[in-house]
């Protein structure tokens, strides 16, 4: 392979691995951003966006076919369940724990991802889940380049969540009130806004975004398993950080820059594709030395 | 029927073992200005946020035309017309004055009215129309205070309830600042008022209550305060 045809192929796969990264973020981020909560629980989510994304998949496809419009079908359902799912954990879960110290909340999420975690795997066996799909492997080849449709379309899709997200946070009353919560939230109170209500949706919305996620996961690597929550987990948070956790943008940009930098960091002479994650959380530190508070992060610095 | 638009009844507010407020009993009547006074930590703005719900009081019960709204959370006051201006503005910073105003008129579904009132709001501070895309936490001290009160105008209060609206403002944005109170009221807004600047206050207000550690010590209307012996001695004096 030439060296254009290296940076074309690692370009493709870094944006697909950063578009569920930036995806699963954006949950972390919003969620501290608004109740300034490390929701842990939050890589399962995405996990279990997979598994109902399975189930639903069984019967949709039954309908309209294992196909994109099957496939499309299938992640408006999940994405919808899973916002719903995320929501009662909120209601039951956190909302209780508002008012009690950080660390107690904290430990609350982990107790949701065990929950989860275990949930899942007694569920299914703890076993591989082959997520069959009818899509081929169509594509167009530029030189030794190939890149599938499917590639192509994964991309897109997480492109067009993410314009929706913008739009929403920034044009409706409800997206504004979001941003607002997570500046101050009895000035909001004074305004009008359900503060708990607006808790609710952020919820729905993260986790919706985690479940379409966790659905094109299922979609573009063939099959699904219950740990596949624990490492992108790892990697949404560091995502969420390096862009400025609290901030959405940056949770974008960061999940689309790890996603890069992990493709390309298995480039690098003498640092083969096992040290991908070295590399990823390596570069978190440096970033966190130079610039705390994230690329687009508030200047504000928060201990937890 | 009455005239009375909020009515405190023995109110008591208490922050886990501080006893904040020991008994308010405190009447503000339709179209009025009502003057809060007291020195630092007497309980003013505990008192403006018992009112509107953000802390809830032990004892007694709050009556705002004619509902009893002692229980309801802040969100809901809100939508009956009870706009609370707090200590310190409070304006979203980080966010533009234009979203800040659109947050302040988030019960509202129809647009067209918003923007409205908001026009009506850039009338009575047309800084904040130079200013509208600006990040809120850039104006200065003293638009940011107009900030504070267009965005509750844009609720279109029935009562206004503000806590210290010329802190910190130069002279001249005091004098401001009041006028454009007086010109609410005016136009048929009921107010009351917290304020350090007792000369001030008094000044506008037709009936005051003077506040010392959790309790009403003097009540009187605006101008027999403003004459008061104990009142120039202890708010006025120089
Ligand atoms: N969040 C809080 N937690 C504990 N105590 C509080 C809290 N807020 C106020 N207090 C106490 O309640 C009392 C009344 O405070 P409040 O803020 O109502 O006074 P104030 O009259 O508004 O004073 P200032 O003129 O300084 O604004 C004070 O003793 C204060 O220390
Ligand atoms: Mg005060």
């Amino acid at each position: 392979m030439s060296n254009l045809d290296i940076i074309l192929q690692q370009l493709a796969n870094g944006l697909i691995l950063g578009s569920f990264y930036s995806l699963v973020a954006l949950g972390y981020t919003m969620v501290y951003g608004i109740i300034k909560l490390l929701n842990f629980a939050h890589g399962d989510i995405y996990m279990v966006g997979a598994f109902i994304g399975f189930s639903i998949l069984s019967v949709v496809s039954g309908i309209l076919g294992d196909g994109w419009t099957g496939i499309v079908a299938t992640m408006a359902l999940s994405m919808i369940a899973v916002g719903f799912i995320g929501v009662i954990i909120q209601r039951i879960a956190y909302r209780p724990m508002l008012q009690a110290p950080r660390l107690s909340i904290l430990i609350t999420a982990l107790a949701v991802s065990l929950i989860l975690y275990n949930l899942v795997m007694s569920i299914t066996d703890g076993e591989f889940k082959a997520f069959t799909v009818g899509l081929g492997y169509e594509g167009i080849s530029m030189g030794e380049v190939y890149i599938t449709f499917t590639q192509m379309v994964l991309v897109s899709a997480t492109a067009v969540l993410m314009t929706i997200l913008h739009l929403f946070i920034n044009k409706t009353m409800y997206g504004k009130a979001m941003r607002a919560i997570s500046i101050d939230q009895d000035a909001c109170r004074l305004m009008g806004i359900d503060v708990n209500r607006v808790i609710a949706v952020t919820f729905f919305v993260g986790s919706a975004l985690a479940a379409a996620a966790g659905v094109m996961a299922g979609v573009y690597y063939g099959s699904i398993h219950f740990f596949m929550g624990f490492v992108i987990g790892l990697k949404a948070f560091t995502a969420a950080v390096m862009g400025g956790i609290g901030s959405i943008p940056g949770a974008m940009l960061g999940g689309l820059i790890l996603g890069l930098l992990e493709s390309f960091g298995t480039q690098i002479p003498f640092i083969g594709s096992e040290w991908k994650d070295v590399f990823a959380f390596g570069i978190l530190i440096l970033l966190l030395v130079f610039k705390p508070t994230g690329l687009l992060g508030r200047t504000e610095i928060e201990r937890m | 029927m009455s005239d009375i638009v909020l009515q405190l009844q023995d109110i008591e507010t208490c922050y886990g073992k501080i006893v904040a407020l020991r008994g308010i009993n405190l009447v503000v009547k339709k179209g009025q200005i009502v003057a809060l006074l007291g020195a630092n930590g007497a309980g003013k703005s505990t008192t403006l946020r018992t009112i509107s719900g953000l802390v809830k009081s032990s004892a007694g019960k709050i009556m705002f035309l004619g509902n009893d709204i002692t229980r309801s959370p802040a969100h809901e006051t809100v939508r009956n017309g009870l706009i609370h201006v707090p200590e310190g503005r409070r304006i979203f910073k980080g966010m533009t004055v234009q979203e800040n105003l659109d947050l302040g008129s988030f019960t509202l579904k129809d647009d067209g009215v918003r923007k409205k009132r908001m026009e009506r709001v850039f009338g009575l501070f047309p800084i904040l129309e130079k200013r509208r895309k600006q990040d809120a936490g850039l104006l200065s001290g003293g638009e940011q205070q107009m900030l504070a009160m267009g965005r509750a105008l844009m609720n279109e209060p029935k009562l206004l309830l503000l806590d210290e609206p010329s802190m910190g403002l130069a002279p001249f944005l005091v004098q401001e600042i009041m006028r454009v109170i007086r010109q609410l009221n005016a136009s048929g807004a009921t107010i009351l008022l917290v304020e350090q600047n007792a000369k001030a206050a008094l000044k506008l207000a037709h009936y005051g209550y003077v506040l010392e550690t959790g309790k009403i010590v003097m009540e009187n209307d605006g101008n027999s305060l403003q004459n008061d012996a104990r009142i120039v001695n202890a708010y006025l004096g120089n």
